[in-house]
């Protein structure tokens, strides 16, 4: 018989919310998390790009200056989402050799990176400083979050780009199911807002450009998108063998059902026009979770607001969900928050979670001209999901023609 | 030049920054890996901050005999000199 895997813990640290509490209410709410950027580099670079969806609150405000003079943002971030969903879940006593971590990111430590590279250059070799290596390597997020917990079933880091962070909690549900761990910290983290990366995908079209108005300009679904705004932070999910949380009398938000990863094989960075990777990836996890496609009420989609992306998912949600998915409230989050890349899907699983434990779907914003070719039933305005026995989906695809999807359902 | 206190207090301050460890806990008997829990990479960090604030060059080779506080002091009053 399978392990049941549920969600006991919630953390993010993200440009709507510092917390999850304070996250919830705004993706509720509806706020756009982009302003323009005030750094000097925008104009000194001359950035084609003026904005981001920076995280409302700085990780120096939650953590100590020391401990943060050894983590790369990026892992600054995964530890203080890491930390509020530890607190969330309530466990005081666990077994670390039976407590694992999957971690994710989809850059790693790029800001250290660059730093020492700057350093290098300007003053040296003897002013790199001796903790760049473990700062940078993409693995840094998922090592300190098992240091600070103690966690000792390993930590592991997916990475697969923008679907990295649903690809963490693929692993941690097979961690339990097969018996290796019983507790497993999951989450993904990312800060790349720094002049490189949002030059490098300026330079692949990638990007938003609208300048003069940064709030409207992710819009998924709308005629008038043009592209992804970059945004940071991190989300973090403790899941729990369920016997394991029902012997403690866990508050559970829900069960995690069933998750698939399937790769496209199609192109490194453009998604298969019709979506068959991600349709495979859907039909899947809905396998994994004995899930019907009536079960399914509400779907956290990508949608990152390009011309070329959102179309394909919404052509797989149909393939794998039928007419059904007319009845299906979706939500596109990525518009209030921008694109955390490696961390959105660990953020979205989060709202995915607290919709189906609470019972609403969260805000699309920016919707004006919905795409004829999109015809989706979005939520443009907090809605009510139904009672009983409900399944919520969370897509997500990343370059390398990843595609990851998880399912939770109520319980 | 600066003093051996004035160094001492710099290097307290180095300390600090590094390790969070309150500066009047940085004293000339001290070990910086047995009281003051330093390891190896922050060592590297208060070396090459030292070099800069005091203007002098620590060689590598030298790092592993700068057992204390105090020796740290003496080598850079030294190499003041």
């Amino acid at each position: 018989m399978t392990r049941k895997v549920v969600i006991t813990g919630l953390g993010a640290t993200t440009p709507i919310g510092g917390d999850v509490p304070t996250m919830w209410k705004n993706a509720l709410k509806g706020v756009s998390g982009a302003r323009t950027l005030e750094d000097d580099w925008v104009a000194k670079y001359e950035l084609p790009v003026h904005f981001a969806a920076r995280c409302s609150t700085p990780a120096l405000d939650v953590l100590s200056r020391v401990e943060a003079k050894r983590m790369d943002p990026s892992t600054q971030f995964g530890v203080v989402a890491s930390r509020e969903a530890w607190a969330d879940s309530g466990i005081t006593e666990v077994d670390q050799d039976r407590l694992a971590v999957a971690f994710a990111t989809g850059i790693g430590g790029v800001w250290t990176l660059l730093d020492a590279w700057d350093t290098l250059k300007e003053k040296g070799p003897r002013r790199v400083l001796p903790m760049t290596v473990p700062m940078l390597m993409p693995n840094g997020v998922a090592a300190a979050v098992s240091l600070d917990l103690g966690a000792r079933a390993g930590a592991h880091t997916p990475v697969s780009a923008c679907a990295s962070g649903t690809e963490a909690l693929h692993l941690g549900l097979d961690l339990i199911r097969s018996g290796k761990a019983d507790v497993v910290m999951c989450g993904g983290a990312e800060a790349a807002i720094h002049p490189m990366p949002l030059a490098a995908f300026a330079s692949m079209q990638a990007l938003s450009r609208r300048n003069d108005d940064p709030q409207g300009a992710s819009r998924p679904y709308d005629l008038g998108r043009d592209g992804f705004v970059m945004g940071e932070g991190a989300g973090a999910l403790v899941l729990e063998a369920e016997e394991h949380a029902l012997a403690r009398g866990a508050r559970i938000y829900g069960e995690l059902a069933g998750t698939s990863v399937t790769a496209d094989a199609y192109h490194i960075t453009a998604p298969d026009p019709e979506g068959l990777g991600a349709t495979r990836a859907l039909k899947a996890a809905m396998f994994d979770g004995r899930i019907q496609a009536e079960d399914v009420v509400h779907v956290n989609a990508h949608a990152t607001s390009t011309p070329v992306g959102d179309k394909p998912e919404y052509t797989a949600l149909r393939a794998a969900l039928g007419n059904h998915i007319d009845n299906v409230a979706v939500s596109a989050t990525k518009s209030q928050m921008g694109h955390l890349l490696g961390a959105s899907g660990a953020v979205e699983a989060v709202l995915t979670v607290l919709a189906v434990y609470e019972r609403k779907a969260p805000v699309t914003i920016n919707l004006e001209n919905q795409d004829p070719d999109i015809p989706l039933d979005v939520v443009t305005s907090a809605r009510d999901l139904p009672a009983g026995n409900i399944v919520a989906l969370s897509n997500s695809f990343g370059f390398g023609g990843h595609n990851a999807v998880i399912a939770v359902r109520s319980v | 030049m600066a003093s051996n206190e004035e160094i001492l207090s710099g290097l307290a301050e180095i300390v600090n920054e590094e390790t969070g460890l309150a500066p009047e806990a940085v004293e000339l008997d001290k070990s910086f890996t047995e009281d003051l829990d330093i390891d190896s990479i922050s060592m590297m960090t208060i070396v090459v901050n030292a070099e800069e604030k005091f203007g002098v060059r620590i060689p590598d080779e030298e790092v592993k005999n700068l057992k204390t506080v105090g020796d740290a002091v003496s080598f850079i009053a030294g190499a003041q000199a």
